[in-house]
Order: structure tokens, then C-alpha cells, then sequence
């Protein structure tokens, strides 16, 4: 290996600190690996700590009668059926055991009466069952794991952005990143490497997603030889901020509705009655944005454009209590007080359903050595995801990768690195500064995010997805065309050059799986086939790379064993 | 850690900084009530008369010893004030009002100071703000006196009345009382020590009296400026009436 | 449309000097929006750490008009209309580039703070009222606004012998944590050096968690130290019980 580069060698290398990652890691470090953490950003600012509503656990302190099954029932129904049936039972089954731990860790959530974690009412969830600790749970969980791990020794590599996995063979081994602050290159060697990068939402104008959410991960397991499965399950959670224009997408938690906040449209009228009239605002998200979205769509939407969400009904210190984030999130962003008046909410692009595919039991990937955990994996959640299933996910697939990550560490050599990889891939990321007079890196992403929010939001039709094709055709070229100013030190223009790559491969696969799939079923609606089709509730779809082009496929659906079909037909 | 670079827009010299706003003028009031106060406390410590009227006491002079000058030569008041004014010396409230106010350790958040040796609360004499929960019992014991003081206001020659000065010894003890009960320290020592209140010995009652004495102690500046301006009034008012300058209206 | 005048800091650790830029006002919008314009438009190469830009997770610390603000929650129509806004980096922190300052220094004290450790036999099951008081410490975002108007740090440059605010409301969540069971008294007094906080409530002044560090955190923790160092009264206690314990 050339001293050109700084390098690092671990036994497992993690990308992505939030709540799946930092789980992974210390889990990997339990089992005796030496472990590294990679982060786009500074420890603890993942984009887990936006996470707000709480963590879905059947531990039945609240409603006795809940258990792993009713939840795999209820994340099932959810998803459409179109869940990995096997993690949707291993994550029913081991939510509350790593709901305890973190307790043990440290974690203070809110209490019941008996001196146990409160839990609460969510949408889509048939017993309460979110443990929570006011509405900044997220937040509580990545100081908990940030500090255990800290402490237990995992090397972090804060503001350090993966632009290439490295492959020995039809193995991973390792990766090529560049530290954020002096623009250098850094090499990582590893026997196994964890994607927790999370989703993909900056691809989108209106999204409750931070700068991070590039799809990085998606796209660099996607480059390096991994399959994306079920990329057409983008979520919109029915409520952001829609005004001032500024706060657009800012996300406003569903614990308002679970605390029982209502929903109105311009008219007064508590719309969700002609939706879903049996769980009303606690429907599952894909239908609470879509009947939104249609209300505004027909003239009944609010002065800028979205629907009331009103929680005033409460007693103000049961608001400011129960959500004090959200209670200052309107009073200093939009001169809101939502304990005397309502909320303009709209649709705002959330989370990702699909992802890096992988094995229930280990989270590999189709590349071997190569993990993947929380929203940068598939299959967990179908077609949609039910709110406090994402934190429960983090934790319980996070952990499994770790583990299965290093247990592969322990069984396999170290690998060999390919010195061309590295050079080609830090050409690549610099080849924009080597350009002149081209386009700014931001034009083209502002162009990106109107493409998809136009061509491939909540309801979608084939001309149009065709279309999208024909513009990311287009964006991909001016992308590569794109020039930098300044120079490699702290250079926002120049990362987002690069992250431009990531969104513009996620943007791809998730038009043409949409594409593919012609059926409406969780988040995917299609105009033009607006029923569910029981052919296609057999199939994930598949993508992978194809040389240069991408490749598509479907693949059936393994068949559910006769106890969890039964687990399914039982209906309390 | 890395010495930080020179940057054009850093504000090394006193009173630099980049706000816009008329930051020096926080701590004129500060500067006035306190300094006003402590002249005036000083004088009239020194005075040694016109504390006493029919049945009123000077706060000031209270426990009133040696009032006969037996054995001590000076004004009474010099015999207690210690307790008091260690009490506010070393009170949390105050402590960070006369830093920014007297000392500009900092003049005002984000704004220079002067460059200087910089010790804290680490070393002689403020060390010694440590021991503010011992001038806390001292205050309390204070409180007795003065609260019979407030009783024996009412008490006119073996009659049950009321003055104006019965009032404003009754308001002064009650915002006396309030700033007392307010302290930091003595929220600590009521409860805030516990880690885990349901676990301790009488965690539950303790948890009650460290719950409303915090609801107090949110309010512990308010409590000590009425406090200051109260016991400054209650003291002038019964010098003015000792002295002749009034006469006290009674109200029945 | 109305414009705003920015006056941002740009520059390295070597210096630099304030750039002019003319953002166009959107209603409701916020100094991280203006500086989002500035990269999309005007200066791409403009760095800014930013994540969430919801005010959760404290990255976009800045001083504007002089004051420890995150940008994205900061208003431009609560700021001085028709006057330059000035934006400039963290005092207290070593620049990077432009807005963005090397805050390492931070991740290193929290590394000598003892994790929570488990009292042994703990049996897991505490109230609310345990842990209301420990819920208000751990809303902080780590936005090190509170570390960067510390006289203590900003003026005095004690970064070897004093934590600084930030640290003193972690070890608080920690310390009466009620299933908690390691004593970090010793540390606050001699490597957080709690003893050269004087109390004077900046850090509180700027929180964007609403956290009362001085009378929450820092003062209950004084009182702490005091049991354990000044007070001789309880020192005689102690004595008296470990003469009879041995």
C-alpha cells in the first residue's frame, strides 16, 4: 500500500453515526473487534436526534395485552405485506430487550405511574407502544450510545465523508473517504464494513431531512457491486411545517396526533373521517399524506396550502409538557402557539423504505463483508413504515450487524487493497476542480430536487416518471460538468459535487422501481394503477448495477412460514 | 488544543465586541441599588440610633444586643450585620450580579474583558463563597428575631394594634422570608442532594419540600431585590419616625 | 422583494475579514437560510456546519450582532432592520474555515467524565419524579454556544483546567441520574474546575434548550463539591461514621 495516503485498518469499519450505527459499533466492540466509526458530521448530530415521537417496543407496560406478535401484525399490515417477514418477527421479538438496555446504558425515558417506561399511542400501532422521553427521544438515544461507545473505545472519524468502497475480489475491504476540514484523503482497510448512512431525502426540496440524507450509502453499495431492493417506498409523513417558506419540511411529530391532535381542512371539516374513519388521525402515514394532500389538491387546503392540526383542545401544560420541541419549533419559527391555536402541516418527504438489501439474521449485504443497518437497509418495513418503527429498527438491526460484522471479521483474512481503486476514486471525487467555468454544484441539485418533487412524489404516473428519466439523464450530464471555487479546505461546493453522484443514482433507482411496479400499495401510489395488485404484493423489486447501466429486476418474496401466518390471522 | 489564529473580526481589548446593542447598561441598576444600599446600611449602621420606636425595630438592629453599651461601645448594629450581609455576600444571586456588575468578570455576555490573572471562585477570598450555607442557618436564625420582631409591632403598650410601620415590618419579613427559603443551598440541603428520591429515607416529603423550594428559587433575584429594597425601607421608615421627622399613622 | 445585507466572516486560522453579501428576505426566514442563499448563489465554497436545521441538533452556532446564536433559529425580522447583519465564527474556538471552528476540544473533556454506571442491584424501576430534574440536562443539543460565552473559556483561556458549562450540565444528568451510582465530585472539583465558574449566568442567557445550567446544573453541583470539600461539619460526620464503620 502507498504512504500516500493516511490509513486506518479495523476489523470493522462503520459508516454513519446515528442509532444504528453507533449500535453496530458497540455491539462490534463487545464482541472484541477494533472498530471505527466514519461520520459526515460531528458525533451526535446524526440525524437521529430529529427523531422524535419515541420507540416502538411491545413491552406491554402500558396495555398488557400487547407482545411481539401484535406488533409484527401491526408492522406488517403496515408495510403492506410486503415486509421481510423474518425481520419484521425479529424486530417485534427483540424491540424490548434493546428498549431495557439502553435504559441500563443510561436512557431516562418518561415513567408510568408503577415506576416503568411510559409508552404511547401512535399511528398504525393497535396498543400503545412507544417509549418515549417527551418528543426528543431520538436525541436520547444517540447520547446514550455516543457515550457507551465513546467509553468503550470505538476510534471516531467525525466530518469524513466515504466516496468509494474498496472490493478485494467479491469481497469488501475497506473504503476511501476525505476528512470534510483539509480536503485529504484518507483510506480505510477493513474486514467488514456497516452502511448505517441513513436515507435519501435531500433529493427532494420539501423534506424533513438534513443536508446528510444523500443516499451516500444506497449509492456507494449500489457502485460497489450490492443490491437496492424496494427503492420505490419513499415515505411522505403527512405533517411538516408548510409555512414560512423557510421552515418548509421541518418536521412536526406525529406524537401531536397520538396525543390527540386533530386534523381540518379550511372548512373545519375533521377530513380523515372519509379517509379512515376507524383510526382517523392515527391511520398509517402513507394515508394520512395522501388524504391531506388530496384535500388541498380539491380546494379545501388552508391559506398556504396544507391542513389544520389543531392540539389547542388540550390543557397548555400538557402541550408544553408532552411536546415541548414542537411547542417552540411554532412559536419561534412560524409565530405559532399551538396551545392556543393550530398548525399548518403538510406532506414532507421523510424516510426511505428501501435500501441496501440484506439478510434478516446478519444484515449482510449481496456483497459479502459489506452490512447494512437502519434506513440504508431494506425489507423491514414494506411498503411503509409505521412511526416509533424506526428507533425499534436502529436498534435491533443495528446491533445484528454489528455482531454478524464481526464475527465475519473473526473469520475471514485480511484483504488486499487495489491501489487503482484508490487513485481512480480520488480523481474522480477531484475531478470537478480540474474543470473551469462550469456550472455550481447547487443549480444543479435545486434542479434535481424539482424533478423529483414534481415528477416522483406522493402520487406518481408513468409519463411522468418517464420524464424524470429523460431530466436525470440530463442532470447526471451537467453534474459531471460541473466546476468548484476555492479550494479543498471545508468546501461545501465541492462535497456537494460529490453527494450530487449519490442523489443521482437514488433518484434513478427510485424512478425506475416506481416505474416498474404497477400498483398503489403503502407509500407508492400510482394514478395509473391505483389499486393493489396481488401479483406484485409477491415481488420486491431489484436493483443492481449492470456494468454502467442500472440493472431491474423482481424477485419473489420468500414464502412466510404457517406460524406467522397464523401469528397474521389471529386479529387481537 | 490549538492556539486560535488572529482573526480580523476577535475582540481582544475590554469591552470589545459586536453587539449592537447598549450591553453596559445592564448593569447600571445593579450598580445603583446595591452601591445605594451599601452606603446607606453603612451609615446607618454606624449610627447607632433611631432604630427604635414604640413598638418597632429597626431590621437593621435586630437581635438588638447590648443596647445599654455595657460592654460594647458601638453601634449595635455592627454586633449583627455580619450575619446578613455574609448571607448576600456570598448568595448566589448576587455573587453573579456584583462579578459583572463591580468586578466586569464579564461586563456583559460576549463582551471582552480585561486581561488579568483569573482565579474564580478557587481562591482566597472568594473561596470562601463556599460557606454560604452556614450564613443560610445563620439567616434563619434571624428570621426568628425578626419574625418577632413583626409580632411585637402589633403589640402597643399591652394593646393589639396596627401601624404603618406594623406593615412594612410585616411585608419586609415576608420578602425576607421568601428570599430565604429561596436560597440555592438550602434547596440542596433540603432535597437536591438526593440522586434518586423514591429510593431515600423520607425521599417522598423531601422531594415535596425540594419541588416547591425550587418553584421559590426561580424567583431567588426577584426575592432579593424586593428583600434589599424592603429591609432598606422598613429601617428607613422607623428612622424617620424615631427621629421625629413623622409621626406613625395608626391604622386601629 | 426586500434585501438584507450580510456581513460574513471569511477566513482561516491564518485570519481573514468580513464579506459583504446581499440576500433577497423570504417571511419567516432565518440567518442559516441567508447563508444557504450566499452558498447556492454567490459563494459555493462558503462553509457552514449545518444538519437539521430545525434547531435539534446544535450544529449552526454562530455569534450574529455579537451574540452565541444558532442560526437556524434565529429570525432575520427579529434582527435590526436596514442595519448589516454580521455574522462570525465561534470566539472561544480555533477557525477552520469561515463559520466553521474546530470544537475537538469539547469531545476531549467529555471523554474524562465517567459514563453512567449502573448502582449495583439497581432495580430499574424509578418515577417521574426522578427524573424530571435529570430530563432538563439531557435536552442539550450540544450546540457549545454555552461553552463559547464562557468567560472562563472566551476570556481567560482556561481550556486546561475548566470544563466549561456544557460539561457541568452533562455530569449533572449523570450525577443524579437516580440509578447512578459513581460519585464525580472529585472530578468536577479538580479536573472540570467547577471552582472557577463564577456563576454569572451567560451560559444560561444563551441556551437554546431553555436549560437552566447556573441554577439547575452548576449551582446544585457547587453545593455538591461543598458537601465533599468545604463543609467541615460534614467532614466531621464522615469521619465519625468511617472511625465506627472500621
Amino acid at each position: 500500500m502507498s504512504d500516500r495516503f493516511e490509513t486506518h485498518e479495523h476489523d470493522v469499519l462503520v459508516v454513519g453515526a446515528g442509532g444504528a450505527g453507533l449500535r453496530a459499533a458497540i455491539e462490534a466492540l463487545g464482541q472484541g473487534a477494533s472498530v471505527g466509526v466514519v461520520s459526515k458530521s460531528l458525533l451526535g448530530k446524526a440525524h437521529t436526534v430529529m427523531a422524535e415521537g419515541g420507540i416502538a417496543a411491545a413491552m406491554a407496560n402500558v396495555d398488557s395485552a400487547d407482545g411481539w406478535k401484535p406488533h409484527f401484525r401491526d408492522t406488517m399490515r403496515g408495510g403492506k405485506m410486503l415486509n421481510n417477514w423474518r425481520m419484521a418477527q425479529l424486530h417485534a421479538q427483540e424491540a424490548p430487550e434493546r428498549v431495557k438496555e439502553l435504559e441500563q446504558w443510561g436512557a431516562l425515558f418518561d415513567r408510568t405511574e408503577d415506576g416503568r417506561i411510559l409508552q404511547r399511542a401512535f399511528g398504525g400501532h393497535t396498543f400503545r407502544r412507544l417509549c418515549h422521553v417527551g418528543d426528543r427521544t431520538g436525541l436520547e438515544m444517540i447520547r446514550t450510545l455516543q457515550d457507551r461507545g465513546v467509553h468503550m473505545g470505538f476510534d471516531v472519524y467525525m466530518e469524513c465523508t466515504i466516496v468509494r468502497l474498496l472490493t478485494d475480489g467479491e469481497r469488501c475491504a475497506g473504503a476511501l473517504a476525505y476528512w470534510r476540514e483539509t480536503g485529504r484523503f484518507v483510506v480505510f482497510k477493513a474486514k467488514s464494513v456497516v452502511m448505517a448512512t441513513g436515507g435519501i431525502g435531500k433529493a427532494w426540496p420539501i423534506t424533513s431531512n438534513s443536508w446528510e440524507y444523500t443516499g451516500d450509502g444506497m449509492a456507494l453499495a449500489y457502485e460497489a457491486g450490492a443490491e437496492l431492493m424496494d427503492m420505490e417506498f419513499v415515505q411522505f409523513h403527512p405533517t411538516g411545517m408548510v409555512w414560512p417558506p423557510g421552515v418548509q419540511g421541518i418536521l412536526v411529530t406525529e406524537a401531536v396526533r397520538g396525543e390527540g391532535g386533530i386534523l381540518r381542512n379550511k372548512n373545519g371539516e375533521r377530513f380523515m373521517e372519509r379517509y379512515d374513519p376507524k383510526r382517523m388521525e392515527l391511520s398509517t402515514r402513507d394515508v394520512v399524506a395522501r388524504s391531506i394532500y388530496t384535500e388541498v389538491k380539491e380546494g379545501r387546503g388552508t391559506e398556504h396550502g396544507g391542513a389544520y392540526l389543531d392540539i389547542s383542545h388540550k390543557p397548555a401544560e400538557y402541550v408544553k409538557k408532552k411536546l415541548p420541541s414542537m411547542y417552540h419549533q411554532f412559536k419561534e419559527l412560524a409565530d405559532v402557539d399551538i396551545t392556543k391555536g393550530a398548525m399548518e402541516v403538510g406532506p414532507t418527504l421523510h424516510y426511505m423504505m428501501g435500501g441496501i438489501r440484506v439478510e434478516a439474521e446478519t444484515a449482510q449485504s449481496s456483497l459479502p463483508g459489506l452490512f447494512a443497518a437502519g434506513e440504508a437497509a431494506a425489507g423491514l418495513h414494506g411498503a411503509n413504515r409505521l412511526g416509533g418503527n424506526s428507533l425499534s429498527d436502529l436498534l435491533v438491526f443495528g446491533r445484528r450487524a454489528g455482531l454478524a460484522a464481526a464475527q465475519h471479521a473473526k473469520e475471514t483474512p485480511a484483504p488486499n487493497l487495489d491501489e487503482g481503486q484508490i487513485t481512480s476514486g480520488e480523481s474522480e471525487a477531484l475531478s470537478a476542480f480540474q474543470r473551469q467555468g462550469g456550472e455550481n454544484p447547487y443549480a444543479v441539485h435545486r434542479d434535481l430536487q424539482k424533478v423529483m418533487q414534481n415528477l416522483v412524489g406522493i402520487f406518481r404516473i408513468r409519463e411522468d416518471m418517464e420524464k424524470a428519466l429523460v431530466e436525470l439523464a440530463k442532470l447526471k450530464e451537467r453534474a459531471a460538468h460541473t466546476s468548484i471555487e476555492g479550494s479543498r479546505m471545508f468546501n461545501p461546493g465541492w462535497h456537494m459535487s460529490i453527494e450530487l453522484k449519490s442523489m443521482l443514482t437514488v433518484s434513478e433507482a427510485v424512478t425506475r422501481s416506481a416505474l416498474m411496479r404497477e400498483e398503489s400499495r403503502g407509500a407508492h401510489s400510482r394514478i395509473d394503477f391505483p389499486e393493489l395488485s396481488p401479483e406484485w404484493g409477491t415481488k420486491n423489486s431489484i436493483i443492481w448495477r449492470d456494468g454502467s447501466a442500472m440493472g431491474l429486476r423482481q424477485d419473489k418474496l420468500a414464502e412466510m412460514p404457517a406460524e406467522l401466518k397464523q401469528v397474521l390471522a389471529e386479529d387481537k | 488544543m490549538a492556539e486560535s489564529g488572529a482573526r480580523t473580526v476577535k475582540a481582544p481589548e475590554f469591552g470589545q465586541t459586536l453587539r449592537g446593542d447598549s450591553w453596559w447598561a445592564e448593569t447600571i441598576p445593579v450598580v445603583l441599588l446595591l452601591g445605594g444600599f451599601g452606603l446607606y446600611a453603612t451609615l446607618r449602621a454606624f449610627e447607632g440610633r433611631f432604630y427604635e420606636w414604640g413598638p418597632y425595630l429597626s431590621p437593621f438592629y435586630s437581635p438588638l444586643i447590648d443596647e445599654h453599651h455595657r460592654w460594647w461601645k458601638l453601634s449595635p448594629a455592627l454586633l449583627i450585620l455580619g450575619g446578613p450581609l455574609g448571607f448576600r455576600a456570598t448568595c448566589y444571586y448576587y455573587r453573579k450580579a456584583y462579578y459583572r456588575a463591580f468586578f466586569q468578570d464579564p461586563p456583559a455576555c460576549a463582551v471582552s474583558e480585561w486581561k488579568r490573572t483569573y482565579k474564580g471562585e478557587t481562591r482566597f477570598p472568594f473561596v470562601l463563597q463556599n460557606i454560604h450555607r452556614y450564613f443560610l442557618y445563620f439567616a434563619i436564625i434571624f428570621l426568628f428575631f425578626l419574625w418577632k420582631d413583626v409580632f411585637q409591632a402589633f403589640n402597643f403598650d399591652g394593646k393589639f394594634g396596627m401601624g404603618v410601620g406594623t406593615l412594612v415590618l410585616l411585608v419586609n419579613i415576608i420578602l425576607l422570608t421568601t428570599y430565604t427559603l429561596s436560597c440555592h443551598s438550602l434547596r440542596h440541603l433540603a432535597g437536591g442532594k438526593l440522586d434518586c428520591f423514591s429510593c431515600a429515607t423520607f425521599g417522598k416529603p423531601r422531594y415535596k419540600v425540594w419541588h416547591w423550594l425550587s418553584i421559590l428559587n426561580e424567583r431567588h433575584m426577584w426575592f432579593a431585590w424586593m428583600s434589599l429594597i424592603s429591609v432598606g425601607l422598613a429601617d428607613f421608615y422607623i428612622r424617620l419616625v424615631a427621629s421625629g421627622a413623622i409621626q406613625d399613622a395608626r391604622i386601629f | 422583494m426586500a434585501e438584507a445585507l450580510l456581513k460574513v466572516f471569511r477566513g482561516n486560522k491564518d485570519g481573514g475579514q468580513s464579506v459583504e453579501f446581499k440576500v433577497p428576505v423570504a417571511p419567516g426566514m432565518v440567518v442559516l437560510d441567508a447563508l444557504h442563499y450566499i452558498q447556492g448563489h454567490l459563494a459555493p465554497d462558503l462553509a457552514v456546519r449545518w444538519n437539521c436545521k430545525a434547531g435539534k441538533c446544535g450544529s449552526c452556532s454562530a455569534e450574529v450582532n455579537g451574540r452565541p446564536r444558532l442560526t437556524c433559529k434565529t429570525r432575520m425580522d427579529s434582527l435590526p432592520q436596514n442595519e448589516p447583519i454580521t455574522v462570525i465564527p465561534l470566539k472561544t474556538f480555533p477557525v477552520i474555515k469561515d463559520l466553521v471552528t474546530d470544537v475537538s476540544w469539547n469531545y476531549k473533556v467529555n471523554k474524562k467524565i465517567p459514563p453512567f454506571t449502573p448502582k449495583p442491584g439497581a432495580s430499574w424501576k424509578f418515577y417521574q419524579d426522578d427524573v424530571d430534574r435529570v430530563q432538563e440536562f439531557r435536552k442539550c443539543i450540544e450546540c457549545f454556544l454555552c461553552q463559547n460565552v464562557c468567560h472562563v473559556l472566551r476570556d481567560h483561556d482556561k481550556y486546561d483546567q475548566f470544563g466549561g458549562p456544557r460539561f457541568f450540565v452533562r455530569v449533572a444528568g449523570l450525577d443524579m441520574h437516580p440509578m447512578d451510582g459513581v460519585s464525580r465530585t472529585k472530578l468536577l472539583k479538580n479536573d472540570l474546575g467547577i471552582g472557577l465558574c463564577n456563576i454569572t449566568k451567560c451560559c444560561t442567557e444563551v441556551c437554546p434548550e431553555d436549560i437552566h445550567i447556573t441554577d439547575n446544573a452548576i449551582i446544585p453541583l457547587k453545593e455538591r463539591v461543598v458537601d465533599e470539600f468545604y463543609d467541615p461539619v460534614l467532614w466531621i460526620v464522615r469521619e465519625i461514621r468511617g472511625a465506627r464503620e472500621t
